[in-house]
């Protein structure tokens, strides 16, 4: 078949988009599978977000408390995403977690050790015992550079800088992808039997975020405009502790591991705020008084956890209404304190710096604040997006036969709220799942040949802002989105906001069709954000739609005008897909039910 | 940058900064300049960001993560290999222009963007990690945490290649086909350290990576922004086990009579 001129065509069994601990895992199993595997890279190889991940990997190895086993891991997995996971997702995550764990120190990575020599574990939130296998506070770091250098002896071509602009179908099956790289900007055409989404988040589409520049949803927005279903998309994660200050490093994450290690998080009046509001569903499992909270950070298997180790949401919110109510810290935020902890340990500023390295770097470097001797102040920051690529349970393959996702682009696991460490272990248990289920797709299916008509026309569209050098800035645009989604649509919403919202993203997406750009192709950043443009406004719309419509306060979500929970939305996700007139339907799916095995679990761990 | 949310605190005033910027490509470029109001706690990524927001859209700039984790944003800063995430304004001389340039050690892209791929090369030519058999029967090994102290230090490592840059070997003389670099000296550091592996690296680093060429200058620990003892940690102890393996007479004599691995 014949391409246009100056396209670049590869040929591969598997392509996976995104070189994250999801990208990379389901690479390594297609390879190993023995089907040709090719990887796109949005940045350089190993520059993926998942390298800012810092706390740990859930597992239940059972390494410091022999309490712990797959049941428990699952069923708090369950009561953390408010029951609006996918039961299979979540068996298969708690299950084989502790095998991903081994299997990443079997390929070179080094976890911090128990005295017996074992692969030690951490507190974090809405984990019942001591459950994230970590390495100080650079877990991320060690997960996607152990899976890179694992990785790249196993026979994968990669394509690092390129981009992708659209999946390719022909009839009704993945057939291929378009992209261009960076570097030249030059178009190129993957031809792929079977491609695996594993492209990350959202967190771009919001002012604060922990989220690098890639988190534009791509992934979401490549599946959705292909035909495949986007779930739970209203559940975005405000994690509770970003940085507040100085104003340039806004949002950027402190790990929760600061609070796993002890630290509290305290008001203006010094008040451990956190103590006075307890959800009912994890009152038998949080500490009493602050006494019994250091001796559950402590190892101390007859206390409970402190009230700072309650579910991200929760604590969100609770810092939320701190600062609304006008007890917050100077720069907008609380103030959260691990130097308090040298009242109780001998040595504690070289304890906390060993544990906590990148934190104490980050503060003394970013806000010159040193966190062994004074307090940090922090604010809520768009972490993470729990909904995504609706995904069989099994097999990660969405409703596009050939189209698999795995990681944070996937819904499912987490259902309204995820809990701290189950990404990372996320990301190598689906990982590992699609790429076994794409290389047997891809095994099972001959190629498919891609339509050089969608091609020019994809093509098309995202060259003609070169037409237009005095059309609207590119970087405004997205600044105004980023400020509708941070003030519309964030922790606390409501109805009229967010319809308002919605008026705006309209408004935008007119704009967006003026955008112009100066330059020419090669390595141009205004051209590349007028790409991500188009993702960010899909996934905003997916975002704002969802959370109208479901109306009740529940996990991530919070709306002031249905603040209570509500037995009917219990009972559906919502799904946003493509209409044939082009227009966003958001349908509700009734959720995935649960076996009677699993059912049983969940009654017996409450 | 985005606006941030009207908060007395964040509202400093700001004063006037010119920057001098790199701009061109492979076939040559020149220094611009760009004047860019400065407020309290920036860095000098956000300036450059600021400048591309505002002034020139097409500034290329390489960047993820803005929290010196990711190692992309690697720059010359006033002459200086940095990260520009990590370099808060407040550090530089006032009241005198910034000059940011790409690394010097690799080819241009394009303004501030260098081809670092050479890098990705070498590291795949590397003896992978292979370890032992598992200790246990669950497939895990027993390792104490003493034993792996050192090798975490190594894995700290952010692939930022400043220290490449200003490794004189690879920046001055351009042994980039028969020297590997500090990073990958100590990467090789990490595998041969690796309380698990047993493979074997001593001739390589002698025959192939050029370790011998480091004549220990320091440079590159002084560069580097995880503060990891490269020279010190990595490299000494490698040419030190090169010398055991190749210059040692008594252990040349063993050799002899030793079986082939």
């Amino acid at each position: 078949m014949s391409f246009p001129d100056g396209f670049i065509v590869h040929e591969h069994d598997v392509l996976v988009i995104g070189a994250g601990g999801a990208g990379l895992r389901a690479a390594i199993e297609a390879s190993g599978a023995g089907v040709t595997v090719g990887v796109i890279c949005k940045s350089l190889l190993g520059k993926a977000h998942t390298v800012m991940a810092e706390g740990g990997m859930a597992a239940a190895m059972g390494n410091v408390d022999d309490r712990d086993n797959w049941e428990v891991h699952f069923a708090d997995t369950m009561r953390g995403g408010q029951y609006l996971n996918n039961p299979i997702m979540a068996e298969h995550h708690a299950k084989e977690s502790p095998e991903r764990v081994r299997e990443l120190e079997s390929w070179g990575a080094v976890f911090d050790r128990t005295k017996e020599g074992k692969i030690l574990q951490r507190n974090f939130g809405g984990h019942r015992y001591p459950r994230l296998a970590h390495v100080g506070d650079r877990t991320g770091l060690e997960l996607i550079r152990t899976l890179q250098d694992h990785g790249i002896h196993q026979g994968m071509e990669v394509f690092m800088e390129m981009t992708v602009v659209s999946l390719l179908k022909s009839g009704g099956r993945i057939a291929g992808v378009l992209g261009y790289d960076r570097e030249r900007g030059r178009m190129h055409v993957w031809k792929a039997k079977a491609v695996i989404l594993a492209t990350g988040g959202i967190g771009k589409s919001f002012r604060i975020t922990s989220n690098s520049w890639e988190g534009t949803g791509d992934g979401h927005s490549l599946a959705y405009h292909a035909g495949a279903e986007l779930m739970d998309m209203e559940f975005v994660q405000f994690h509770p502790t970003g940085m507040v200050w100085p104003p340039s490093v806004r949002g950027i994450l402190v790990t929760e591991g600061v609070r796993g290690e002890g630290g509290v998080l305290r008001n203006s009046e010094g008040k451990r705020f956190m103590f006075d509001d307890v959800p009912d569903a994890y009152r038998s499992q949080v500490a009493s008084n602050e006494e019994e909270g250091w001796r559950y950070v402590c190892g101390d298997k007859n206390a409970n956890r402190p009230p700072e180790l309650l579910t991200r949401d929760h604590v969100a919110r609770c810092i939320n209404r701190e600062i609304k109510a006008g007890r917050g810290s100077p720069h907008g935020g609380v103030f959260l304190d691990i130097a308090w902890i040298k009242e109780k340990i001998p040595n504690a500023s070289a304890h906390i710096q060993r544990k906590l390295p990148s934190m104490y770097h980050q503060f003394k470097q970013l806000a010159g604040v040193d966190i062994t001797t004074e307090r940090m102040e922090v604010g809520p920051t768009t972490h993470y997006v729990m909904g995504g690529v609706a995904v069989d349970g099994d097999t990660q393959e969405s409703c596009v036969p050939g189209l698999f996702a795995a990681g944070e682009v996937t819904a499912g696991l987490h259902g309204a709220n995820r809990l701290g460490g189950n990404s990372l272990s996320d990301l190598v248990v689906f990982g590992k799942l699609a790429g076994e289920h794409a290389a047997k797709f891809a095994k099972a299916n001959r190629a498919v040949e891609v339509d050089p008509a969608q091609i020019n026309d994809h093509t098309q569209e995202i060259e003609k802002v070169f037409d237009r050098p005095t059309g609207e800035n590119p970087f405004a645009i997205q600044y105004a989105l980023q400020d509708a989604m941070q003030d519309l649509v964030g922790i606390v919403r409501t109805e009229k906001e967010m319809q308002l919202a919605l008026v705006k993203i309209e408004e935008l997406k007119k704009r967006y069709k003026k955008v112009g750009i100066t330059g020419h192709r090669e390595y141009n950043p205004g051209w590349h954000t007028s790409i991500d443009l188009n993702c960010m406004l899909t996934v905003s719309e997916s975002i704002t739609r969802s959370a109208l419509e479901r109306k009740e306060s529940r996990g991530a979500q919070f709306r002031d005008d249905f603040p209570e929970k509500s037995a009917e939305c219990a009972t559906f996700n919502l799904v946003a897909k493509k209409a044939p007139d082009g227009t966003m339907e958001i349908r509700r799916r009734p959720i995935v039910a649960m076996r009677p095995d699993l059912k049983a679990i969940i009654e017996k761990m409450k | 940058m985005p606006t941030e949310p009207s908060n007395p605190h964040s509202q400093d005033a700001s004063t006037t900064v010119q920057f001098r910027i790199w701009r061109g490509d492979s076939t040559g470029g020149t220094f611009h300049t760009y004047p860019v109001a400065v407020s309290e706690g920036m860095v000098v990524l956000d300036c450059v960001h600021r400048i591309q927001a505002e002034q020139a859209n097409d500034l290329a700039v390489r960047w993820n993560c803005k929290a010196g984790k990711c190692g992309s944003c690697s720059a010359e800063i006033n002459g200086q290999p940095k990260l520009m995430c990590m370099t808060r304004m407040e550090t530089l001389p006032a009241g005198q222009p910034v000059t940011v340039e790409p690394l010097r050690a690799f080819p241009s892209i394009r303004d501030l963007v260098t081809d670092v791929s050479w890098n990705f090369r070498v590291k795949k030519k590397i003896k992978p990690f292979k370890p032992r058999k598992p200790d246990n029967a669950d497939g895990s090994w027993t390792m104490m945490q003493e034993d792996v102290d050192r090798v975490q230090e190594f894995r700290k490592c952010i692939e930022c290649f400043l220290c490449q840059d200003v490794c004189h070997v690879l920046r001055d003389h351009h042994k980039h086909d028969e020297f590997i670099g500090p990073r990958f000296l100590m990467y090789t550091a990490a595998l041969e350290m690796h309380p698990l592996d047993t493979e074997d690296r001593i001739a390589d680093l002698k025959n192939n990576d050029g370790i011998g060429y480091c004549n220990i200058t320091k440079c590159c620990t002084k560069v580097c922004p995880e503060h990891i003892g490269i020279t010190d940690n990595a490299i000494i102890p490698m040419k030190e086990r090169v010398v055991d393996e190749f210059y040692d007479p008594m252990t040349r004599l063993f050799r002899m009579f030793k079986p082939k691995r």
